[in-house]
């Protein structure tokens, strides 16, 4: 099939950045949406022009690198599945279609398609663990843990980082990337003694990385490639709320 | 020429001998310990953060040491160990099966087909349970049974269930655990993490390693970092092949450059390849995805009876089938080692019966399956799978049966280690796949993790004190000699990229150096096959330095140039894993010589010649390498010969 691209170009943060139309002729469906981006990238290679930058890295749906507005959409048209691995059968022989970054406060345009994700990892070094030094730990078995919670924290630490809910979200806000980790943690013994202090160090991380609040509009769970559900936010304001009134001060409550 | 010197034996100095059960104990309280308050004043530098990097990371920062860590991706989360699905071994014996440290130790012996170090492998397995307590403890949220529980199942033809696991993500999950507690040391300022930052070069000072040069792939700017003590966790080199499931940006970069400062490599031509993998759907294939080894315990494996049978796989009757494996190993069928499974596909497909678009391919087929146990149970036990086959083919594997082919997966081979797990270069740690210590010529399922986190939380943390003991060593700077060579060596090799300014892209060449070695490198090799790949390598790699485009400059986010310099040493090691097969006149685990063969086609060993480690050294461009000899000797599992008929 052919189709007609109109990609996000900007040469580095301080470029204002633009849509360039690209004709892309005989598209295999059976190619994935990076390798049609490959493809392109060969032929503008050899015209003497730069190649479009875009994250990918493991292009299996894991990694969480890949992350491109598609058409508006975040990763695409199709639920549950990373930009890396929707394929071009998704499109028809014709359309035109729009590839943008991610756009958040919190996401600076590094280059093309390529953005700055640090502060989620800043989000996780503010307290999305458990204290837990190497060789410090208890026989496996000595705390049982009921299958409903190890399933439901399984659920959330599905989460692989990419991003795609703080593109979708009108207030760029990163709550679902943050409850699902406070979810995760929260649900498990082994998480139980950092609960309280590590939603509210978690939360602040977050405010203070330029992330916008959440208002509940719901867009990011949509597109979360791994069906995050909106109730980890439900969890994580249930956890702030007693750690700022009930667990405020109050060591042992 | 010849393409390599014999060089003298070498030999694994650190190891301690006596009872096998007790050579980690003795060897952890013989080695000499650093004080906390010196620990501050000393630096390790990590390359990667996978399993085995970012466990390291955050276990050496617990200790006090300061640390630097550095990863190409844009966080330390992402790197490959994410992607494995199946899960971990550990010799806990929750079941009560039989299974013990012992029996672990002597299932990857002999899996690896008698050429790993037994001291090594037991290590491996004593400190396997102490992995599993670690990530439940940081709260890997691990599958558990209803009373609360760790699930285990069996895995890669073991008879005991000793595999933990998290759905099928497992490595994705430990790789979180570990990630979250180098996140922690980096949120205490005891780890400084660079990510986006490639390692382009090793900085040896008087014989010891003593930094890199490193690449901001942001901003372009080149810059030499030092330490006390350099410890690469940079993975395999599958990448080589150009296909494989490895993540795009993988590659041997940091491990050859070390290599080519001194420290040796062993055991290169060691691949495994996997049986199950999605098979490539045309030219503009870019990697592969691995399905899971568990769907051969329902489908069955056939192609037409006739070549070139382009109809429909539905309207194929049964008779015009050859359920092949099934004919030629009548009582392991279907479920026959990865090895063999993937030798028997290419046979069939290089007989021109091969199926789908590219005749690269068989069918794995459930219809069988799903008649006799109903949809439901299939969808129960496969449907993530069977979901992620369709996104990926169009294709509803419920109805027409699926296409695979073998893939590239894992790397044995790697640089050479001590029992420390320190190269050839003194103060140079090589941990996880980067290093060749432990798997021997093949590797089981599920213990790839358990290697990355043994070597990353328990072994490394513990032997590298025996060296940084007799530091901090004497300071280095960036003005040094040393650093300033190393560093215009990067420069130079980047400028030298940049102005061929050709009529080829970096990934046309990687294709091709693909395709050469998966053709004479990959399931089958042969004399011929090899000494004509390493003439067209070299051919190639001419072409490549004479012809390759790479756009743009050196400052700045570069895609291309990345890619370029991570080929150009692509290369360089493809030469070297066609020299290391010739030689190895013997088929073992991953390596299957064609004249080396039972007369039923199995692999067949040479025990009295090849039962050691081939460590290479590297002596200068386009000289021969010098191969040194590790003798192997087994004092606890006696060697034996696989069948599977």
């Amino acid at each position: 099939m052919n189709l007609t691209l109109r990609i996000w170009r900007q040469s580095g943060p301080q470029d204002k950045g633009r849509m360039i139309k690209y004709q892309v002729d005989d598209v295999s469906p059976d190619m994935s949406f990076l390798e049609m981006l490959d493809v392109l990238n060969e032929r503008l290679i050899l015209g003497g022009e730069e190649p479009i930058a875009f994250d990918h890295d493991c292009r299996e749906g894991i990694c969480g690198m890949c992350g491109l507005m598609i058409n508006g959409d975040a990763h695409g048209p199709q639920r549950g599945t990373t930009a890396c691995q929707l394929h071009m059968r998704q499109f028809k022989d014709g359309d035109t279609i729009d590839i943008e970054p991610w756009r958040a406060r919190a996401f600076p345009v590094i280059k093309d398609l390529v953005v700055n994700r640090n502060a989620f990892d800043t989000i996780i070094a503010a307290g999305g663990y458990v204290t837990a030094p190497t060789g410090s730990a208890p026989e496996a078995h000595s705390v049982p843990v009921a299958k409903a919670d190890a399933d439901a924290a399984f659920e959330s630490a599905a989460c692989i980082g990419c991003g795609a809910c703080v593109a979708a979200c009108p207030n760029g806000s990163g709550m679902l990337f943050t409850a699902a980790k406070v979810t995760q943690l929260s649900l498990l013994p082994q998480g139980q003694p950092e609960r309280y202090t590590r939603v509210v160090d978690m939360v602040d991380a977050h405010d203070e990385a330029g992330f916008g609040g959440c208002t509940n509009a719901g867009e990011c769970t949509v597109v979360c490639p791994k069906g995050i559900p909106l109730t980890t936010i439900g969890r994580l304001n249930r956890d702030y709320l007693a750690a700022t009134t009930r667990h405020a001060d109050t060591p042992g409550t | 020429m010849e393409l390599f010197s014999q060089g003298d034996p070498i030999a694994d100095t650190r190891a301690p001998d006596g009872p096998i059960e007790t050579r980690w104990d003795r060897r952890r309280f013989e080695a000499k310990l650093v004080n906390p308050a010196n620990r501050r004043k000393m630096t390790v530098i990590v390359v990667g953060t996978g399993l085995a990097g970012g466990s390291a990371a955050a276990t050496l920062a617990e200790q006090g040491y300061r640390v630097r860590s550095y990863c190409y991706q844009d966080s330390p989360r992402r790197a490959h160990s994410i992607a494995a699905q199946g899960g971990i071994n550990a010799a806990k014996n929750y079941r009560n099966d039989g299974d013990s440290v012992h029996r672990l130790f002597y299932d990857t012996v002999k899996g690896g087909d008698f050429r790993s170090r037994e001291s090594n492998v037991h290590r491996l397995a004593e400190v396997s349970v102490n992995i599993i307590d670690q990530c439940v403890a940081q709260g890997v949220p691990f599958a558990r049974e209803y009373g609360g529980l760790l699930d285990t199942r069996s895995f890669g033809g073991a008879q005991v269930q000793r595999t933990f696991y998290a759905r099928g993500q497992t490595g994705q999950q430990l790789l979180l655990g570990a990630y979250q507690a180098l996140e922690r040391q980096i949120g205490l300022g005891n780890v400084e993490m660079n990510a986006r930052h490639e390692m382009l070069e090793l900085i040896v000072v008087d014989g010891k390693a003593r930094g890199i040069v490193v690449r901001d792939m942001v901003t372009g700017e080149i810059t030499t970092e030092f330490a006390d003590a350099v410890v690469l966790a940079s993975g395999g080199y599958g990448n080589v092949f150009y296909l494989s499931t490895n993540a795009k940006g993988c590659n041997v970069t940091a491990t050859w450059r070390a290599h080519r400062k001194g420290a040796y490599f062993a055991n290169p031509c060691y691949t495994q390849i996997h049986p199950t993998c999605i098979p490539v759907s045309g030219d503009h294939q870019s990697k592969l995805t691995l399905m899971s080894e568990s769907l051969r315990n329902d489908g069955r494996v056939w192609v037409p009876r006739a070549k070139g049978d382009d109809r429909d796989p539905r309207e194929i009757p049964e008779d015009e089938r050859d359920y092949y494996l099934e004919r030629i190993y009548p009582s392991f069928g279907n479920l026959v080692p990865r090895d063999i499974a993937s030798r028997a596909a290419k046979n069939v497909c290089d007989e021109g019966r091969g199926v789908g678009p590219t005749k690269l391919g068989v069918y794995l087929d459930f219809a069988d399956a799903i008649n006799r146990l109903g949809r439901k149970a299939i969808e129960a036990k496969y449907g993530n799978l069977f979901e992620m086959y369709e996104r990926i083919t169009g294709e509803d594997p419920y109805e027409v049966p699926m296409r695979i082919y073998p893939a590239v997966h894992y790397t044995m081979g790697g640089l050479w280690v001590d029992y420390d797990l320190q190269s050839t270069i003194p103060g140079l740690f090589v941990i996880g796949e980067a290093n060749f210590s432990d798997h021997g010529a093949n590797r089981l399922g599920a213990s790839a993790l358990m290697q990355g986190l043994a070597d990353g939380y328990f072994v490394l943390p513990n032997t590298v004190a025996n060296y940084l003991a007799a530091g901090p060593f004497e300071k280095v700077d960036a003005t040094h000699p040393a650093a300033v060579e190393a560093r215009r060596d990067v420069e130079d090799r980047i400028q030298r990229l940049l102005a061929i300014d050709g009529d080829r892209t970096v990934d046309s060449f990687h294709r091709e150096l693909g395709q050469l070695m998966w053709e004479h490198c990959g399931m089958e090799r042969s004399e011929a096959g090899l000494r004509k790949a390493i003439d067209e390598i070299r051919a190639l790699r001419d072409q490549f330095w004479q012809r390759v485009r790479v756009p743009g400059n050196g400052e700045g986010l570069n895609q291309s140039l990345e890619k370029a310099g991570r080929v150009a040493d692509f290369f360089e090691l493809a030469e070297l894993m066609c020299i290391d097969a010739l030689h190895r006149e013997e088929s073992c685990g991953g390596h299957f010589r064609a004249e080396h063969q039972t007369p039923e086609g199995e692999a067949q060993r040479d025990d009295e010649r090849f039962a050691y480690v081939a460590a290479w050294e590297f002596t200068a461009a386009g000289e021969p390498s010098v191969l040194h000899k590790e003798d192997l000797n087994f004092e606890y599992v006696h060697p034996t010969q696989r069948s599977y008929k």
